[in-house]
């Protein structure tokens, strides 16, 4: 991964308090896996999405930066929060409002 | 073709006092979902808690034996909470 490229990961995560790596667009996502992890953050506010599949250097790249091998990745407050299992199980325990808030772990 | 108590001994041995329980979802000995109770998981995101699991079968992924394990992991603390759901 680039020097260039990890600033660019770096700032989408800090100006965007949510922020997903995911397999096309919010208007027309190319897996279901992303598109459910899209459906459950668009109920907890705006998201920034960044479409992988666009510019295969993100798509290996931010495997890298997260140490995580897959897509849809989601991250919160700056923070690495997982892909859609995690999401799912996240909103399931009522812990994702509380990490968008801010007031969660 | 894995076996569900190889990864559930692997598990178990990284996570002392771990409570596993592995399942082969199809039948096909590659795809698995684990349910992991730990001490260790306590005060951890569940990132962080899933990583401590994969890191034992590290090479078992890499090889792609183990293709797929779907995941649930939980502290003690948050059995308790939302084990039962």
């Amino acid at each position: 991964m680039t020097p260039e490229l990890k600033a660019r990961f770096d700032e989408a995560i800090r100006n965007n308090k949510i922020v997903l790596f995911m397999k096309g667009n919010a208007m027309f996502p190319q897996c279901g896996f992303s598109a459910r992890a899209l459906q459950i953050l668009q109920q907890h506010g705006q998201v920034h999405t960044v479409d992988v599949l666009a510019d295969p250097e993100v798509r290996q790249g931010i495997k890298e930066y997260s140490n995580w091998p897959t897509i849809p990745q989601v991250f919160i407050n700056g923070k690495f929060v997982g892909g859609s299992d995690i999401l799912m199980e996240l909103e399931e325990r009522g812990e994702l409002a509380e990490m968008i808030s801010g007031k969660g772990a | 073709m894995l076996d569900p108590n190889a990864i559930r001994e692997r598990i178990a041995g990284a996570l002392p006092g771990s409570e596993v329980d592995v399942r082969d979802t199809t039948g096909t000995g590659d795809h698995f979902e684990a349910r992991v109770v730990s001490p260790a998981f306590a005060g951890k995101s569940m990132v962080e808690q899933h990583q401590l699991v994969y890191a034992p079968l590290q090479d078992w992924l890499k090889t792609g034996e183990l293709h797929a394990l779907a995941l649930k992991t939980y502290s003690p603390e948050q059995w308790k909470k939302f084990g039962n759901r």
